[in-house]
């Protein structure tokens, strides 16, 4: 198994569903990633181990990343969705998959996505009256202190 | 104890001449008591706690001295050896803590988060630069990443120089500065 084949499956399986295409990551919509991820979880797959749940902030949107591991296949997958930046919100996997209840608590604590149907939507670690989330790029405090930036070592580059 | 044996705090003791009494200033006396026992409390937050751990073992052995009874409670404490990096959520813990510690305290930064946030100075949200941050003066800092324990050993020698510097009537009060430039602060004074 690799990452063609699956995409091979998933495009015959839930056609429309992918979206642009990528070497190392299957990115499909938003709208699809319950039933996709339900499909990954099935016995064909056997996409048993959900070991991360993170996102990136390429400040025009939001890419929600997950790692799927399947025992069966022995191949690690790398699950995307892009979210607008004005629409943050998700279905939850916690359903799927019992590890996403915490990582997906995790994500919601640092980039303030937030995961509709989550049994438990608070902050998991940092302080739960912060309003702002501190891993998004645009993070900002009046005691927070940045690196100054010099040639070659550009913050967020 | 035997009038000719040679014993520690000799300069503040003094025999009588020709008898077996040994008179001294009880201010000077109190402040060795002082000094001979401090008793840490048992704090570590991050890597140096790891130092300080092996400061009380018995390879460097904090014992030696008097400062090895770490106690789980401040109530019981002299000394606090903020030993690693103070999270914004420690942060609350740690003024308890101080606070809860009977007068007089002592306070020792061990390593440079403690300091002033060390490496993570930079692009943090989470830590808190340095424990003087939090508004607990500081006795002694201790540098280093972490320091060696033998650093901390020295922190120590330097806190009982100090403690034993200490003008009357001023007890308690920080801002006395040690030998060693360790400023202290003057929040409380």
């Amino acid at each position: 198994m690799d990452l063609q084949e699956l995409t091979k499956i998933l495009n015959e399986r839930f056609p429309g569903v992918l979206g642009e295409e990528n070497k190392t990551a299957v990115v499909i919509k938003k709208e699809s990633l319950l039933e996709v991820a339900r499909f990954l979880r099935e016995d064909d797959c056997a996409f048993e181990n959900l070991h991360c749940v993170t996102a990136v902030d390429r400040r025009d949107k939001m890419e929600l990343v997950y790692h799927l591991y399947s025992f069966k296949l022995k191949f690690m997958l790398t699950l995307k969705i892009y979210l607008a930046s004005d629409d943050l919100a998700v279905e939850t996997l916690s359903g799927i998959w019992k590890s996403a209840n915490w990582l997906e608590r995790e994500v919601y604590d640092l980039f303030g996505i937030k995961f509709l149907n989550h049994p438990d939507m608070r902050r998991i670690l940092n302080p739960e009256e912060w309003t702002d989330y501190p891993l998004r790029k645009d993070f900002d405090r009046p005691d927070f202190i940045r690196l100054p930036q010099t040639e070659g070592l550009k913050a967020g580059g | 104890m035997a009038v000719n044996e040679k014993i520690l705090g000799e300069k503040y003791l003094q025999k009588f001449p020709g008898g077996e009494l040994i008179l001294s200033k009880s201010e000077d006396l109190f402040k060795w008591a002082k000094g001979s026992s401090l008793w840490p409390l048992t704090f570590g937050l991050s890597c140096c706690a790891i130092e300080m751990m092996a400061t009380g073992a018995s390879k460097f052995d904090i014992d030696r001295f008097g400062a090895g009874v770490f106690r789980s409670s401040p109530r019981q404490c002299d000394v606090m050896i903020v030993a690693g990096t103070i999270c914004v959520k420690m942060g609350e813990c740690m003024k308890k803590l101080y606070a809860q510690m009977p007068e007089p305290k002592y306070v020792i930064a061990m390593g440079n988060c403690a300091i002033g946030g060390g490496i993570f100075y930079h692009d943090t949200y989470s830590v808190i630069q340095g424990t003087e941050k939090l508004g607990i003066p500081v006795d002694v800092y201790v540098t280093g990443c972490p320091p060696r324990p033998e650093g901390l050993l020295h922190g120590i020698i330097k806190l009982q120089e100090k403690i034993r510097q200490v003008q009357q009537g001023k007890e308690g009060q920080k801002g006395v500065a040690g030998k060693d430039g360790s400023s202290g602060t003057d929040k409380n004074s």
